[in-house]
């Protein structure tokens, strides 16, 4: 495993972001280490599509900073906001795939983008991806409306991963999968943790993910991260809402199972 | 440095390979060249012995590279071993190692076939695109006739809302083009009449041109235009999201929920709107004779009382609710036909458009014949 501590790739402080007079995120903190796997807890409709949509810039914050690899991203001019988004990944909640192009379309477009490489050399790297992401190479040709809803999510992951990114923001990556497919996804995004040194920015509600594959867990509360921290620390908690997650009656069979 | 990528020495039967540097994604381009260049040279190999150890980083990129080069020399009956690959990437390796790449999908057929293939497939579609309207129709009329039976489940509500949204929104862009058209056709009869004196028939002109034909024409393709185009991307947004499908599952007909009131409402906001506008040029018409051409309002008047008929005008007004149904049905039936993709609802939606402007002008040319043998 990577040693978190010291290298922050993505750093943010203070951030205030809503909509009108909606106010989600109230002056958030937040770090994620290069090379950890963070996984990012918290009510539905607490804000963590918010935070990762504002932290990605699709959102604008109205208070604080944002810094991901050193560089503050309210300052950077288009060159360098490009160069930093070739660097990451972005898994959204609804895959957002381009529904007019095909599965193998999708994963070639931003590989075309930005590497120059041949036609053979990008259908192998879709396939690779595809079967990576546990699919074959017979959806290649499918479109987006063709596919079930796990399927969307892998294809979508194998769209995140096709540049070889840094840091890879997944919203809810295992959702819509069976638990088996949950579970070849975490270990996928171990592997790759491990040998890419990828760092991952995962909001998920899946407890065994989070057991499993997570380095680090933040949560988020009344528009705050009120608690991060390792597994252990949020188990040992006292905060209610911490208790009630990590302690309800589905993290109990989620922890039964593991023992 | 694209040579200390990878560098080929060979000893007999046995080729010994040397990797070095960063064999990631931006570095695929050349890695690619080196690597086929390396497979495709004619030799007689045994052996292949990959060393990885000047390797400093890797990603799936190189690491696929690797694989395609271990895959074409095994393929040729080589023995290929990889030495010096960092334990971290093993896992990588595996995970690629597996990838089976599939066949190219079999030709079908030459371009001939293709393009015989595209003709047909265009004609079947125009084909059913006229069965789909037809049956829509037929659907409408059904719930229409069920509506009257149990009047309270018509959906007031929804057709108020879509009235608002295609006839009272629409009445100012109606009146601004119609005047427009009025006081164009004007002055273009002025212009040519003056020649041979006539200019008084110039009022003949306009007012059996606009009310007869040009009023509901105009009003009907700036319909389809604006409202036709906007039925379809509704109804086919809907349809990509399932909500269509939802409705039904809730047991709603999603031809009395979603169909009915948007017709109904261009059947009523059409005739309507012909009115205003037939009124609009008429006005617009006059305007013009008497600032341009110098014939007194007055005379205007007297003259098109004389010109005109009760006739003109219903012959006009006849016609906008077919117009309307035939506009809003090509609307409706081209929605309901979107596909999932983003690319399939514009396509639907343009030709929607084109559709019912075509289907409307011959629509008109067939009621100029029916009118024309009754006389009227
Ligand atoms: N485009 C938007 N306009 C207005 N409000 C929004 C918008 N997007 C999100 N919100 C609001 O922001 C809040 C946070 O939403 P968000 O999508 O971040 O939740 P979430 O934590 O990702 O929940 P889930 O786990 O269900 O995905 C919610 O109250 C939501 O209603
Ligand atoms: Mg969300």
């Amino acid at each position: 495993m990577a040693k978190p501590g010291k290298d922050i790739v993505i750093e943010v402080r203070g951030v205030v972001a809503g909509f009108g007079d909606h106010i989600v995120l109230d002056h958030v903190d937040l770090d994620v280490y290069r090379g950890e796997i963070l996984g990012f807890v918290g009510g539905s409709g607490a804000g963590k599509s918010v935070l990762m949509r504002t932290v990605i810039g699709l959102l604008p914050k109205r208070v604080g900073t944002i810094k991901v690899f050193d560089t503050d991203m309210a300052a950077v001019t288009d060159l360098e906001r490009q160069a930093i988004e070739r660097r990451w990944g972005v898994l959204f909640q609804q895959g957002a795939l381009f529904s007019s192009l095909t599965v193998k379309e999708n994963l070639q477009f931003p590989v075309r983008e930005h590497l120059d490489l041949s036609q053979e050399m990008l259908d192998e790297m879709a396939i690779a991806k595809l079967e990576m992401v546990g699919l074959d190479a017979k959806v290649c040709e499918k479109f987006p409306s063709e596919l079930s809803g796990g399927m969307t999510k892998r294809v979508a992951l194998a769209r995140a991963l096709a540049l070889d990114p840094e840091i890879v923001f997944l919203d809810e990556p295992t959702s819509g999968l069976d638990p088996i497919g949950a579970g070849e996804f975490d270990t996928l995004i171990a592997t790759l943790q491990r040998t890419l040194g990828l760092t991952v920015f995962m909001a998920t509600h899946d407890l065994d993910s989070l057991h499993t594959v997570c380095d680090r867990i933040a949560v988020l509360a009344d528009g705050k991260v009120i608690a991060a921290g390792t597994m252990d620390t949020m188990l040992a908690s006292n905060h209610p809402w911490l208790k009630a997650y990590f302690h309800g009656k589905r993290a109990r069979t989620s922890d039964m199972s593991r023992k | 440095m694209s040579d200390t990528l990878l560098e080929g020495t060979t000893e007999g039967e046995r080729l010994r390979l040397a990797g070095a540097g960063a064999w990631i994604a931006e570095n695929a381009h050349l890695l690619e060249s080196l690597i086929d260049s390396e497979t495709k040279r004619r030799r007689r190999l045994k052996r292949v012995d990959i060393d990885m150890s000047g390797v400093e980083r890797l990603d799936t990129f190189g690491v696929w590279l690797l694989e395609r080069l271990v895959r074409s020399f095994s393929a040729r009956g080589c023995d290929t071993k990889i030495t010096g690959l960092k334990e971290d990437y093993r896992a990588l390796m595996d995970e690629l190692h597996g990838v089976k790449l599939d066949e190219p999908p079999p030709h079908t057929g030459g371009q001939v076939i293709y393009a015989l293939a595209s003709i047909g497939h265009s004609i079947v579609s125009i084909g059913q695109s006229f069965g789909s309207i037809v049956n829509l129709l037929g659907a409408i009329v059904v719930t229409l006739l069920r509506l009257a039976a149990k009047p309270h489940k018509f959906r007031l509500t929804s057709l108020v809302h879509q009235l608002d949204n295609v006839a009272w929104r629409a009445v100012p862009i109606i009146l601004l083009i119609t005047f427009l058209i009025g006081c164009i056709i004007a002055q273009q009869g002025l212009f040519h009449f003056r020649k041979f004196g006539a200019d008084i028939y110039v009022v003949d002109m306009v007012g059996i041109l606009v009310l007869r034909e040009l009023g509901v024409l105009i009003v009907a393709i700036m319909v389809a235009g604006r409202s036709g185009s906007a039925y379809t991307a509704e109804l086919g947004s809907m349809k990509m999201r399932e909500e269509i499908d939802a409705l039904r599952t809730m047991g709603f007909d999603p031809v009395e929920v979603l169909l009915v009131p948007r017709i109904l409402a261009l059947i009523i906001g059409v005739p309507i709107l012909t009115f205003l506008g037939s009124m609009a040029a008429l006005y617009g018409g006059g305007l013009v004779c008497w600032l341009y051409g110098g014939i007194d309002p007055d005379i205007f008047l007297s003259r098109l009382k004389e010109a005109i008929t009760l006739d003109h005008f219903k012959v006009g007004m006849i016609k906008a609710p077919f117009m309307a149904l035939i506009v809003g049905v090509v609307a409706c039936v081209e929605g309901l036909a979107v596909k999932g993709s983003a690319e399939s609802l514009g396509l639907q939606t343009t030709s929607s458009v084109v559709e019912s402007i075509f289907l409307v002008i011959v629509l008109d040319g067939l009621f100029a014949i029916f009118f024309a043998s009754i006389g009227m």
